[in-house]
């Protein structure tokens, strides 16, 4: 069994679906300069399998982004080794700047001033977004 | 403090203030002289980033009608957006140099944008192939002066519904007010957007129903929206082509129709109206740009709060 050693102050990312770990780790802390650690496919009694991310030294998330990716993530906040808070992602109704929008016509394509912004429509297999500028639909897509 | 209204989308606009400002318009087109002078002073600034002749024209007429004045561009090549301005920067400055700016767009979201950066009220005079709200007011206008009222006509909507803006703000607007029926008469190439129709299904208590040729459903019209398959919304030449001449309208086709059915048309028409149905007493759509003018001088007005519209 492989062990990984708690943090001190920092965030665990837990209950991310198995394979999805390195998709949040890429869009979220790929450029990190903190102590990061992926686990993957690791056992759980919900899930099945799961992966768990935990990173040193930051308690800055982007929730949004976590709920595009896997509505079931919690976010455990970690204070002198402790757990001091604990967060369920929720999928987002609004997001600003994550999704571009799919429509080519739309000027947060065209202007760098315009910053992509959407609000939740739809969640019937793929989440869609309705563009605030345009209102074409976007969907979310991993 | 002065509150800054924009019209961006017929929403931004209640039920009641649409009909106002049509009504305001009914009178303006009644009775011009008495509107002379209720912009004097006040400039519009009308940036044209995009070709345009009749929208572009009704605006600075409907100043000019107004007493007002104008500036401006027709071109966007003529502007500084050629040398990489951002539209952020031209509409701040354009708050220096006007009381009210009316903008065409390419780009769909971009009056958007601009009214987050504005200090003078923007009015969307077209964007890419979305909205088109003065024209909506301008076909509004046309409706009530023909049929007595907006409510409850069953109106059809003929050509391309794809990237027509006309017709995807006309048809939210009326849904709003409360129409039935909605026919669709298109070639499944233009078909209305999904997501639009999906909107009016799930927000109003409504039919449509989708044709595609004129003679499945000429009969049941009362109000006929004609629209132009626009070139300019193609990414491709060879599909404009095969689409173009899709649905032609002539005396042969309306002979079924309703004898009080209106036919209407944003303009310009290319080939889709055969000139022949122009003496017809149907035909409404030289008219509806007449009336585009005075619905324009009504909204001019409530956006700056003058004529009709002065508080206190």
């Amino acid at each position: 069994m492989l062990e990984v050693k708690g943090i001190q102050n920092g965030i665990v990312l837990d209950h991310i679906g198995a394979g999805k770990g390195i998709i949040v780790f890429n869009k979220l802390f790929a450029n990190t300069e903190h102590s990061v650690v992926l686990l993957m496919n690791v056992s759980s009694k919900n899930i099945g399998k799961k992966d768990i991310i935990k990173i040193e030294g930051t308690r800055d998330v982007d929730l949004n982004v976590l709920g595009l990716i896997d509505a079931g993530i919690t976010v455990n906040i970690i204070k002198d080794g402790k757990l001091s808070e604990k967060h369920n992602v929720v999928i987002p109704e609004v997001i600003e700047g994550v999704l571009e929008c799919e429509n080519p016509r739309c000027i947060t394509n065209a202007d760098i001033w315009a910053t992509p912004t959407f609000k939740l429509v739809g969640k019937n297999g793929h989440l869609e977004y309705t563009c605030n500028y345009c209102e074409e639909i976007t969907k979310y897509k991993l | 403090m002065k509150e800054l209204r924009h019209l961006i989308e017929p929403e931004d606009f209640t039920l009641a203030e649409l009909e106002e400002v049509v009504d305001h318009g009914l009178q303006m087109f009644e009775n011009p002289q008495k509107y002379a002078e209720a912009c004097k002073g006040k400039i519009l600034a009308s940036l044209f980033f995009e070709p345009s002749t009749r929208t572009k024209f009704s605006f600075d007429a409907a100043m000019l009608r107004l007493g007002g004045s104008l500036i401006g561009f027709a071109d966007a090549n003529t502007s500084s957006a050629k040398k990489g301005e951002s539209l952020g920067d031209t509409i701040k400055v354009m708050g220096y140099y006007s009381d009210i700016v009316v903008m065409r767009h390419p780009k769909e979201g971009a009056p958007k944008l601009a009214s987050h950066y504005s200090s003078v009220p923007i009015i969307n005079g077209g964007d890419g192939g979305h909205q088109h709200p003065t024209q909506t007011l301008t076909d509004l206008i046309t409706i009530k002066k023909h049929k007595g009222q907006i409510e409850g006509h069953t109106v059809a909507f003929c050509g391309d519904l794809k990237y027509g803006r006309t017709v995807h703000s006309l048809i939210r607007t009326l849904a709003r007010f409360n129409t039935k029926k909605f026919i669709l008469i298109s070639p499944e190439e233009l078909a209305l957007p999904t997501s639009l129709k999906r909107q009016l299904e799930e927000n109003f208590d409504l039919e449509i129903k989708e044709v595609r040729y004129i003679e499945e459903a000429i009969d049941e019209i009362d109000v006929l929206y004609m629209t132009r398959i626009q070139k300019e919304r193609f990414f491709n030449e060879e599909d404009y082509l095969r689409l173009k001449n899709s649905y032609i309208l002539d005396n042969e086709k309306i002979a079924p129709a309703k004898k009080d059915m209106i036919i209407m048309h944003p303009l310009p028409r290319v080939n889709e109206i055969s000139p022949e149905v122009d003496t017809d007493n149907r035909a409404v759509y030289f008219e509806q740009s007449q009336l585009g003018v005075y619905v324009r001088m009504a909204l001019i007005c409530k956006l700056l709060e003058v004529g009709p519209y002065v508080r206190g």
